[in-house]
């Protein structure tokens, strides 16, 4: 674990520069790795404090994530660890009107716009409170409550919906932003290309946050795409473009913001590469040392968001092991409490299976119902 | 009651809803300006503008993405592609979103949007102004699939499918755009989706078909009958779900059953409709059911009316089904 205080800085990629070349000199930064600010964006300490807390319980509900998965006690998890200020940083911009369209690392964001932990819980547990009746995976939520769309698994496929939606809203005139997540890997998606393409020409008020993790599971970037950055991309389509070191949660928050201005002004759209690392396996079901270069992880760790912020915080607010130590715990707390209601909650019933395909379920969803009501049931689902 | 052919009775719905519901928008290749390479969505420019009757790039994964987001926001969207042909790079944003939107998300997003398509052959438009895909999206749970023959179901069917809680492929029958005449409600008339119609009563045999080929067989039939063969015809209007209780009764009442699609015969809607009517009416049969269907191959060019299941291959079915 890296501590605290140990931090080297990287050096610029220069004429090697990949996609993933956080230091480039393009690259929007507001705090450097050692927590000291280079540019002064006037954040509170208030706000930095809620920015960390953010980030932490993410963090550790992650954590938690991984080894209720490893404990064979749900199914599977995606996380998003050392991708936290990408995450976190971006939808703390938003204004409460504004719309999520997620890919699927991003459930702090959902955890910061006021998804309760417990309903978050119930869809890792896939159970009968399970906000989508347990039918998807985990980790494949939605919360309309909180103006956040559904995630689905298939790459990119979220990028074109968030542009139409930000569409429809400017063509009732609602004053609102659709910000959308996808990774590096999206970018060779159709979406994607479709999603700038019809945002460029539409002018939509959509903000695409592409978080450059350096991996699609096992494929770097520089086996994505030839382009020097996935930023680059949005010249083609006349779409403003930005370069924000991802783990630079105060950088990302103004990018964020800055892409919303011109959003509310009928200025359209805004592409954002955040440079950030996908410190973990892609999922639970994925080993990356099977194809990580020895030693690029471990790099990244010195860059982690979270103790950026620590650094940040121990000089402005006095944050120490103490404070350290009283938010981990209450965060532990929520979490364990959630997990216990979940895993005592019955897995949904089984008619729903065939509820909600249509708006009313027709003859042969009924049939097929009762044919299954009526049979004997799959090992492990007897009464 | 004013006649329309089948392009201008779904013009009519297109107005008629966009005047009532300022959340209908249209959009698609050359809908705006142009009115659609068929004139279907002819005048609407001019009538609602260009932000509801929208012109967008070429690209049918974009279109339906994005009405998927047009629909999540409240719109009631109704994307066009410009032939069903050209409908597969939007296939994944159909099964994987427009589908499944509604169940994924438990119900919090209903996604309701009418995709109108042409479809068919016999215009001479080679592999890719032809084909009949309609089985390709029975297939995918959360759909519903129309497909009209007359201009007053497509009005009818229109209109409903605009107004149903869920996403709607609608297949206009493009041979018989303009030869599908016939006298059109004005206003607001709608025809219930899920219900088929009996065209012609008959008592030896049941033919079901539905769009361009329903002419086929209605033509078939009314040779059959100078041979004495009474046929029941019916249209099915909505492929999916189906009318059941139409289909059995009728087949209950003759024991025979001929089914006509232009679509490629394998997997297709007909080898659907005989496995359901071997469940539910098996006791009732008395001839083996019969598909009369396009080939399992492309669909050609020149030879495009050999491959087309028209009347003179419908009719010897008919008379071997009925006499079996
Ligand atoms: C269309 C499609 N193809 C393949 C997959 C399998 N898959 C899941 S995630 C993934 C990599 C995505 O990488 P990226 O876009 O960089 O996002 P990240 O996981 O790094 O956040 C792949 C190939 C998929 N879900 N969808
Ligand atoms: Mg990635």
């Amino acid at each position: 674990m890296t501590t605290v205080s140990s931090y080297q800085e990287p050096e610029a990629q220069g004429a090697e520069r990949r996609p993933d070349d956080v230091m480039a000199d393009d690259v929007i930064r507001v705090m450097a790795p050692d927590g000291t600010v280079i540019d002064d964006i006037g954040i509170d300490d208030e706000t930095a404090v809620a920015l960390y807390q953010a980030m932490l319980r993410t963090r550790i509900v992650d954590d938690r994530a991984v080894t209720l998965q490893r404990q064979g006690r749900i199914g599977f998890h995606i996380g998003s660890l050392g991708e936290e200020a990408s995450i976190i940083g971006s939808a703390f911009a938003l204004r409460d009107q504004d719309w999520i369209f997620p890919c699927y690392r991003e459930f702090g964001a959902a955890l910061l716009r006021g998804l309760s932990m417990q309903t978050y819980m119930d869809n890792l547990y896939g159970n009968a409170n399970d906000i989508v009746k347990g039918r998807q995976m985990p980790d494949h939520w939605c919360d309309r409550e909180h103006r956040i769309a559904s995630v689905s698994s298939p790459i990119g496929t979220q990028i074109t919906n968030a542009v139409g939606f930000a569409w429809a809203a400017a063509l009732k005139n609602d004053p609102l932003a659709v910000l959308v997540y996808f990774g590096d890997g999206a970018t060779s998606s159709n979406e994607f290309h479709n999603g700038l393409n019809f945002a460029g020409v539409n002018a939509t008020p959509t903000v695409f946050l592409c978080r450059n993790n350096g991996w699609a599971i096992s494929v770097p970037t520089d086996k994505q795409t030839a382009s020097e950055s996935f930023a680059a991309k949005g010249v083609a389509y006349g779409v403003p473009a930005v370069r924000v070191d991802g783990n630079d949660v105060f950088a990302v928050l103004k990018v964020t913001r800055d892409a919303l201005t011109r959003a509310s002004a009928g200025e359209g759209p805004t592409l954002i590469e955040a440079i950030t690392y996908r410190l973990s396996g892609h999922s639970t079901s994925d080993d990356p040392t099977r194809y990580r270069p020895e030693g690029e992880a471990e790099a990244w760790e010195q860059r982690d968001p979270l103790l950026r912020m620590r650094r940040y915080l121990a000089e402005r607010v006095n944050w120490g092991d103490a404070e350290q130590a009283s938010a981990e715990q209450a965060i532990h707390h929520e979490v364990k409490a959630a997990i216990e209601v979940s895993e005592n909650t019955p897995k949904p019933a089984l008619e729903t299976l065939f509820e909600g395909v249509y708006a009313e379920m027709p003859w042969h969803l009924r049939e097929q119902q009762a044919e299954l009501l009526a049979g004997t049931r799959a090992p492990g689902h007897g009464e | 009651m004013p006649e329309m052919n089948m392009v201008q009775a779904i013009n009519d719905a297109l107005r008629f809803e966009m005047q009532q519901d300022d959340r209908v928008v249209v959009l698609g290749e050359d809908v705006g300006k142009v009115g659609g390479v068929f004139r279907v969505t002819a005048g609407l420019f001019d009538e609602f503008g260009a932000d509801r009757v929208i012109d967008t790039p070429l690209s049918e994964g974009g279109i339906i993405g994005t009405a998927v987001g047009m629909a999540l926001y409240g719109l009631r969207p109704i994307p066009e592609i410009q032939f069903s042909d050209f409908i597969f790079p939007a296939y994944d944003q159909i099964v994987s979103e427009v589908a499944k939107y509604r169940y994924r998300s438990g119900g919090e997003f209903p996604c309701n949007m009418v995709i109108r398509t042409p479809v068919g052959g016999g215009i001479r438009g080679g592999h890719y102004h032809s084909q009949s895909p309609e089985a390709q999206f029975i297939h995918v749970a959360g759909l519903k699939v129309v497909c009209p023959s007359t201009a007053a179901d497509a009005k009818g069917l229109l209109l409903a499918s605009i107004r149903d809680p869920d996403p709607v492929l609608f297949f206009e029958p493009k041979r018989v755009y303009r030869a599908a005449k016939g006298e059109v409600p004005e206003g607001d008339y709608t025809v219930e989706l899920g219900k088929a119609n009996v065209i012609r009563e008959g008592k030896s045999l049941t033919v079901i078909s539905y769009g361009a080929m329903l002419y086929e067989a209605m033509d078939a039939a009314e040779k059959a009958a100078e041979h004495g063969i009474e046929c029941e015809v019916i249209d099915l209007r909505t492929l999916w779900p189906l009318d059941i209780d139409t289909i059995i009764a009728s087949v209950k009442k003759t024991g025979r059953v001929v089914i006509v699609h232009e679509a490629p015969r394998s997997c297709g809607l007909g080898g659907e409709l005989v496995s359901l009517i071997n469940e539910k009416a098996f006791l009732h049969l008395e001839a083996p059911p019969r598909r009369v269907t396009g080939f399992d191959t492309p669909f050609p060019y020149t030879l495009e009316m050999e491959y087309l299941p028209l009347s003179h291959r419908i009719l010897p079915a008919l008379t071997e089904t009925a006499n079996y």
